[in-house]
């Protein structure tokens, strides 16, 4: 709910105007069950019902596949050349970046791999920000200097963006000792995906957070793929929610938004009780692990199109809306068309952004003034290359 | 700023790859194919895996062919017992090699992008291998009075810039891995050259890191022989002579140092280029010998300037050849500034960057 207030202020209220009409109330509380039960370990699951409202609903849906579209357009951008680097999309994946923020609030922190532009707008973050950085532009949330895998937004707590597998979970679990230290009632979600789930740095980081009891919750976000390698072939274990050992764990249908934010509310608080809990979202991408993998050499087509027709995130939040008569088919349509509409003026904004000033190229290494000047060559100071800099490029 | 911008962009040299003359008389040779890097690559493993039944390959996605397709084929012909995928775990892979090494066989470990390798740095410098690699595998035989060795892992990693890489798929780590004696590390230039070297390194009893340019898996194609054969480690090859100043370089940046030679030579210039090919334990006598005829010394690395494996060559060759030194020693390399993203035109040892080195080097 919070993405639409702080990224589309106004779309959200003339949408739903007229819905008020209908006869269910638009605050009125609507208790739905989630699509599979949750599966716990050494704990007890929250329960499948979980509570939500129209105007709720509707914000899941636009935000989710405002999260598609503006996936879908990076690959296009990527493809065109204007997109440079890495890049990895999240498309499949939505319900777990938005149902995560409908449980928590922006006093909570969060911290993602590489995979991490919906989770940025999830934080609050905006198309144009986000286009502008993948597009390496001024205007981009890490003024164009971080590219694909290096989202950040400080004000509401996202710590980012990282691009080595598995390094930001012992940094999250960091977070979570200062939240606790400084007695900040607020907890902090570290996700990594299924992949890394096997580097043993997130089991170094699952003791210390469990020795002292912080506030951390680990997310398992699995898609089933690390890279190109099946969860199976990698995985003595693929129940990664059990892999804490000492440390609870839930799983969760990460494809059904409300079960997301069910758990992601039952995990704040266990977490500001009793300490770390794992939570794995049984997830999936669509798209490959990178721009450079087709993701299609080591599944088949019809695994993903199975999980297109029965599991999509959007999709069952579509299905909910029209039999619980909220919104009707054609409204949804429209609201899909103004997403599309919304992406492609961000982009053409963030087309006309200029490039970082070159001298960027030396800022934020060391903090200013502090005696350090970046070395260039031993032939030439910053301030000679600098000058010189469209003879030496 | 941004016409500006774009322009500079646009002039980023394009990287061909460095060919000396003695490579082109095998053009005509039989048993000669031409291809790339990448190809080399796998057809060492191919030769590797063929000649030494207690030799492996693995590493993340390799059984597929790996990221960078370097393995391709490999997993069909010699089985999924011989080359296989790992988790994605670093430092697993390294120590897992060096385990298998010590038991006497040949372990042919991939990490996926240089970048990644930290977190095996331990193990490696260990027995001869970082942490890994740092503290198991670098340390290995010494520790144990020569009982146990991991002198059968090799670790293949691609290494450096690629146009638009960022910050953790381009970097240079070899001189983090020259520190820590135990290893070897070895970077080659060109196909043939990496075919040769990698066998080498694979058959050679010492823990290697072997760095692939990886600008240049698609892009540097030369005729390759066939059959099987190396190249020898811990020795330096003059691929181009001169007499006005010595050029050192390794791996992917000799290409540019290369158009930098040609463009020196039209204002008169003769540079010698040196490839160093491996750089611990490095050919101190080849560079020596050189800069005593030439009297002057560049190196060049992508790697940041500070703490390079440039700054070692230097002081070396200054207490080698200081009364032979006409100028100072000269270093083109990477910023110190982190790998950039939009900014790597600039961060970048130009050909232009050099060209300008070699001649306020040789005008002191």
């Amino acid at each position: 709910m919070a993405l639409s207030r702080l990224s589309h202020r106004g779309v959200g209220s003339t949408l739903l105007r007229p819905f008020s009409a209908r006869p269910i109330s638009s605050d009125a509380t609507l208790t739905i069950e989630t699509s599979v039960p949750f599966t716990a370990h050494n704990c007890d699951p929250p329960s499948r019902d979980v509570a939500t409202s129209a105007p709720e609903l509707l914000t899941f849906f636009r935000d989710m596949a405002l999260m598609r579209r503006m996936e879908i357009a990076a690959d296009s951008l990527y493809k065109a050349k204007l997109i440079r680097g890495f890049c990895h999309l999240y498309d499949g994946q939505e319900a777990v970046a938005v149902g995560m923020e409908a449980g928590i609030t922006k006093r909570d922190c969060i911290i993602t791999a590489y995979r991490d532009h919906c989770t940025f707008l999830g934080r609050g973050g905006t198309l144009l920000e986000v286009f502008a950085e993948l597009m390496g532009r001024r205007e981009g949330c890490s003024k164009g200097k971080g590219g694909s895998m290096h989202f950040y937004k400080k004000e509401s707590g996202f710590y980012g963006g990282h691009g080595i597998v598995g390094a930001q979970i012992p940094l999250g679990c960091g977070l979570a000792f200062a939240q606790k230290y400084s007695k900040d009632e607020a907890v902090t979600f570290a996700l990594y995906g299924d992949g890394a789930a096997n580097q043993g740095q997130l089991f170094e980081a699952l003791n210390i957070a469990a020795l002292w009891d912080l506030p951390a919750i680990l997310v398992c976000e699995n898609n089933h793929y690390g890279m190109g390698t099946a969860e199976w072939r990698a995985a003595k274990s693929p129940a990664y929610y059990k892999r804490g050992d000492y440390v609870p764990g839930l799983k969760v249908d990460g494809m059904d938004v409300l079960a997301v934010k069910q758990a992601c509310k039952f995990a704040k608080e266990h977490a500001l009780k009793n300490g770390p809990l794992i939570l794995e979202m049984d997830t999936y991408r669509y798209h490959g692990h990178s721009m450079s993998d087709p993701g299609s050499t080591y599944r088949t087509r019809d695994e993903i199109s199975g999980v297109r027709q029965e599991r999509d995130p959007i999709e069952r939040v579509r299905k909910l809306l029209l039999t619980h008569d909220i919104a009707a088919e054609k409204e949804l349509k429209d609201i899909e068309k103004e997403i599309r509409k919304e992406v492609d003026e961000a982009i053409a904004k963030a087309k006309e952004s200029p490039m970082p000033d070159p001298s960027d190229l030396f800022t934020n290494v060391y903090v200013k003034g502090y005696g350090v000047e970046v070395l260039i060559s031993s032939n030439y100071t910053a301030l000679e290359f600098y000058r010189r800099m469209d003879i030496f490029s | 700023m941004l016409t500006k911008f774009g322009r500079w962009v646009s002039l980023v040299p394009k990287r061909g790859f460095s060919t000396s003359t003695s490579f082109q008389k095998g053009a005509s040779e039989e048993g000669v194919k031409s291809m790339n890097l990448c190809s080399a690559i796998n057809q060492a493993l191919h030769i590797a895996l063929d000649t030494d039944p207690r030799s492996y390959v693995f590493g993340e996605d390799v059984s597929f062919g790996g990221v960078f397709r370097c393995t391709n084929g490999l997993a069909d012909q010699f089985g999924k017992k011989r080359v296989f995928n790992t988790p994605l775990c670093e430092q697993g892979i390294v120590g897992f090699g060096i385990g298998l090494a010590a038991m006497g066989n040949q372990a042919i470990a991939e990490i996926q992008f240089a970048d990644y390798i930290f977190p095996a740095f331990d193990q490696a410098i260990t027995d001869q291998f970082c942490f890994q690699i740092v503290n198991e595998a670098a340390k290995f035989r010494y520790r144990s009075g020569n009982q146990f060795n991991c002198g059968g892992l090799t670790i293949r990693t691609p290494y450096g810039a690629v146009g638009h890489g960022g910050h953790y798929h381009s970097q240079s780590p070899e001189a983090f891995f020259c520190h820590v004696p135990g290893i070897k590390v070895v970077i080659p230039r060109s196909p043939r050259q990496a075919k040769g070297l990698l066998l080498s390194c694979i058959r050679d009893p010492n823990p290697i890191v072997f760095f692939e340019p990886k600008w240049l898996y698609r892009l540097a194609v030369e005729e390759v022989p066939e059959d099987d054969y190396m190249l020898p480690l811990s020795e330096a090859e003059v691929i181009r002579q001169g007499s006005d100043i010595t050029l050192v370089g390794w791996g992917a940046q000799l290409s540019t140092m290369e158009q930098a030679c040609l463009d020196a030579e039209k204002e008169g210039i003769s540079c010698e280029l040196i490839d160093l090919k491996t750089l611990i334990p490095w050919d101190k006598e080849t560079v020596e010998a050189s800069v005593k005829k030439t009297g002057r010394l560049l190196v060049s690395h992508e790697a940041p300037i500070t703490g390079g494996f440039g700054a070692e060559i230097s002081a070396s060759i200054v207490e080698r050849c200081f009364s032979r030194l006409e100028a100072p020693v000269a270093r083109v390399c990477g910023l110190d500034t982190p790998f950039p993203l939009v900014f790597e035109p600039f961060y970048m040892p130009t050909k232009n960057k050099i060209l300008d080195a070699i001649k306020s080097t040789v005008n002191y």
